[in-house]
């Protein structure tokens, strides 16, 4: 287990993460599907310019479980799979790196949307 | 009444229907319940590593990230996550929880216009877009870094 301290990094990172989130949310009054997308591609920019390894070091879950590190895993598994198998590596590397996490949204989304029945939504 | 009088009252009106984010709250709410959801994801991380030693550090994010995605597709089928969305705002749609919920909410939603084109089609209306960018934004990045 990790020492106490690094989950107080991991929710302080993690929440000013969200809080960011927030403030887009608030301030342009952006969607769902823009906020997820705005955030994937800065993952993927963050990995690509070499930034995003240290921070991951540094806040772990706080960046890893945003979805920047779906986009950061993107473009790390794109670079890793170029530096193995060159040109190929291109149309690979990014989806497989995160397969696991695609295949099991799927999964459950689709196992739970035969079990579950649509509420009517209360506002 | 003439035409510009009246769209100015129906504006005014919608302004006062629409529910109104309530800014400083909705900030805090959303950095804490962010936060503890990311938390949460570092104590999964931990037990696995701590209970399969030879698991690799990646591996044991994937599994981690599985775990979340699962609990959040779950809560959205019991209709908890909305409430927790409500409240939390970007609190929860940030985290990988968010792009969960937003594959498992219309799976659900659409069920009723047939599994193949309202299930299964409807699945990726918010997740499709994000898929779509990723891989192109990571397919660019492989191209540049092969060329360099």
């Amino acid at each position: 287990m990790s020492d106490w301290y690094v989950y107080l990094i991991v929710f302080g990172t993690g929440g000013l993460v969200c809080l960011l989130g927030q403030i887009l949310v608030i301030k342009t009054k952006m969607t769902t599907a823009r906020i997820l997308v705005t955030f994937v591609i800065l993952g993927v920019f963050l990995q690509a310019i070499g930034v995003y390894e240290p921070i991951s070091e540094f806040c772990k879950a706080g960046v890893n479980v945003p979805i920047i590190g779906f986009g950061a895993s993107l473009a790390k598994g794109a670079i890793n799979a170029v530096k193995s198998s060159g040109v190929l590596g291109i149309f690979t590397g990014g989806l497989t790196a995160t397969a696991g996490g695609i295949a099991a949204s799927v999964f459950f989304a689709f196992i739970f949307g035969i079990i579950f029945k649509a509420k009517t939504k209360k506002l | 009444m003439d035409e510009i009088e009246r769209n100015k009252r129906y504006n005014s009106y919608v302004e006062a229907k629409i529910a109104k984010t309530h800014a400083w709250p909705s900030l805090f709410n959303a950095f804490w319940v962010g936060g503890l959801i990311c938390t949460l994801g570092q104590v999964f991380n931990d037990l696995i590593l701590y209970i399969f030693p030879n698991v690799s550090t990646q591996s044991a994010w994937a599994y981690t990230l599985i775990i979340l995605i699962f609990l959040a597709s779950f809560l959205t089928g019991i209709g908890v996550f909305d409430k927790i969305g409500a409240f939390a705002g970007a609190g929860t749609i940030v985290p990988i929880t968010g792009f969960s919920n937003s594959i498992t909410s219309p799976a659900i939603e659409f069920k009723n216009e047939g599994i193949i084109f309202g299930m299964c089609a409807k699945m990726f209306i918010i997740a499709g877009p994000v898929i779509v960018s990723g891989t192109v934004a990571s397919m660019i990045v492989g191209l540049i870094y092969l060329i360099f």
